[in-house]
């Protein structure tokens, strides 16, 4: 059983997906998507690997594209190139598994890089701008380092702020966590944790439960390029609704 | 012995155009290569096309072929003059033909530099916002160069080195050339031959110390 609702429910949302296909090749790695975002709204994608869970969130800023099916955003289709389109994707954030830090930048340079170049910020302001983020994310020391010099986990909350820096109205993380050593996954969650308390709309494709659990208004399980169940947080990990999803809680939280 | 100290000060004169082509080619050859690659890389097919015809064409042809094109096609038949003295249009004809060729070459060390920087920098470029331009020209190129630096240090010396070859282009006053023209005079000199290769070691080691160092140094860690 699916429960999606129908686009017109969700005409005030950020993002909207609309019967949204992609192949791969011969590979259908997303079917019929449906889907909406709405403003500071945290939604949080699990499901098992290969499902079209890291697929989905590439396409709500077209670094995939789509082959059938429509997405807008604010209401209007994203654009397909040129200036629309990176004028779309300077006002939506995203950070990476694998950090993709500017490995030649600095910390700070990093952060301002965007602001300055493609808002036109003076370099002065946005690097006043850099260092509040990157104080507030807990690595204003390293604002001089290069990306090399930090940890795994350093790296990451620099890469939320490189995204916070273009004062997004929406940031997707694509399993932010999964490239970490154990013990930095929870200082990038706590980050996270606290930007979806202050109301930041959020996409997250993720496999830790906790958060989902802490943070998420609504989780959306995907599996075989479906989205097969959309639920509340609280009732999918105690009450999910689908076998498919059953299995695979069971399979993730008696390890 | 004799020979070259007589012959030192021609040999010397006529050495210095050589570096003197070398040194206005390997700004020519390393801006027109940075475009070629940013056509080879670039997300329309028909700039993609036109560079690889470009590099295809010009770096498979022998360089000897593309100076005498640059002198009796360029110059002689479609009338492209740079001077009115035959000596300094020649040097530029030389500088066209030669930064021409080298530039694929510059292209192809870059394309591969390019290949070794992870997709992933291109796409946060490209999740920031940044246009195909800037994301090349601000985080894609500078990580490539630095990873290039040595075998485009080789491209540099091979070019000092292809300078000696000018006279394909009717450009007769730099050394190799002066060399010939001496041994013509009075016979083959081991003493000359060993002279003017100490010169070009003289420029093209230091290049190669140089580029090596730098590329140890610029290595992102």
């Amino acid at each position: 059983m699916t429960e999606t609702g129908n686009a017109t429910d969700r005409q005030g949302a950020l993002v909207v997906l609309d019967n949204v296909n992609k192949y791969y090749g011969n590979l259908h790695v997303l079917r019929n998507i449906n889907l909406g975002i709405e403003r500071g709204e945290v939604v949080v994608v699990i499901g098992p690997s290969g499902g079209g869970k890291s697929t989905l969130c590439r396409t709500v800023n077209r670094l995939e594209s789509i082959d059938s099916g429509t997405i807008t955003f604010e209401g209007r289709p994203l654009p397909a190139e040129g200036k629309g389109l990176a004028r779309l994707r300077s006002e939506v954030g995203m950070v990476f598994q694998s950090f993709n830090l500017f490995a030649h930048k600095t910390i700070l340079e990093n952060v301002t890089l965007g602001p300055i170049k493609v808002r036109g910020i003076p370099p002065k302001d946005a690097e006043k701008r850099g260092l509040e983020l990157l104080e507030r994310v807990g690595i204003a020391a390293q604002a001089h380092k290069h990306p090399a010099q930090l940890s795994g986990g350093q790296q990451q909350r620099a890469a939320i702020a490189r995204a916070l820096a273009m004062n997004p109205k929406m940031i997707l993380f694509d399993e932010p966590t999964s490239a970490l050593d154990p013990e930095m996954v929870q200082e990038v969650l706590d980050v996270m944790i606290e930007l979806a308390g202050e109301g930041m709309t959020m996409m997250v494709v993720t496999h830790e439960m906790g958060f989902a659990r802490r943070a998420a208004n609504r989780v959306v399980f995907m599996a075989e390029g479906q989205i097969v169940e959309e639920n509340t947080p609280e009732e999918f990990f105690t009450n999910a609704r689908t076998d498919r999803a059953k299995d695979f809680l069971s399979k993730i939280l008696t390890h | 012995m004799d020979e070259l100290i007589k012959y030192a000060p021609d040999l010397l004169l006529s050495f210095l155009k050589n570096v003197q082509i070398a040194a206005v080619c390997a700004v020519l050859s390393l801006i027109l290569g940075t475009i070629l690659v940013s056509m080879r890389v670039s997300p329309t097919p028909v700039l993609r096309a036109a560079g690889t015809v470009y590099v295809n064409v010009v770096r498979n042809t022998p360089l000897t072929l593309i100076l005498a094109f640059s002198a009796l096609g360029l110059s002689d038949t479609l009338g492209l003059s740079f001077s009115q003295t035959p000596s300094t249009n020649g040097f530029w004809l030389v500088v066209l033909g030669l930064s021409a060729y080298t530039a694929t070459f510059v292209c192809e060390a870059l394309r591969s530099g390019i290949n070794t920087v992870p997709l992933g920098q291109a796409e946060a470029a490209r999740a920031l916002g940044f246009t195909f331009v800037q994301s090349l020209r601000m985080i894609i190129l500078p990580q490539a160069f630095r990873v290039v630096v040595a075998p485009l240090g080789s491209v540099m010396i091979a070019m000092m080195k292809n300078t000696t070859v000018a006279i394909a282009a009717g450009y007769l006053a730099e050394s190799a050339f002066t060399m010939k023209d001496i041994f013509d005079d009075t016979g083959v000199s081991i003493p000359i031959f060993l002279g003017l290769i100490v010169a070009f070691m003289a420029v093209t080691l230091p290049i190669g110390f140089f580029t090596g160092w730098l590329a140890k140094r610029l290595a992102v860690t």
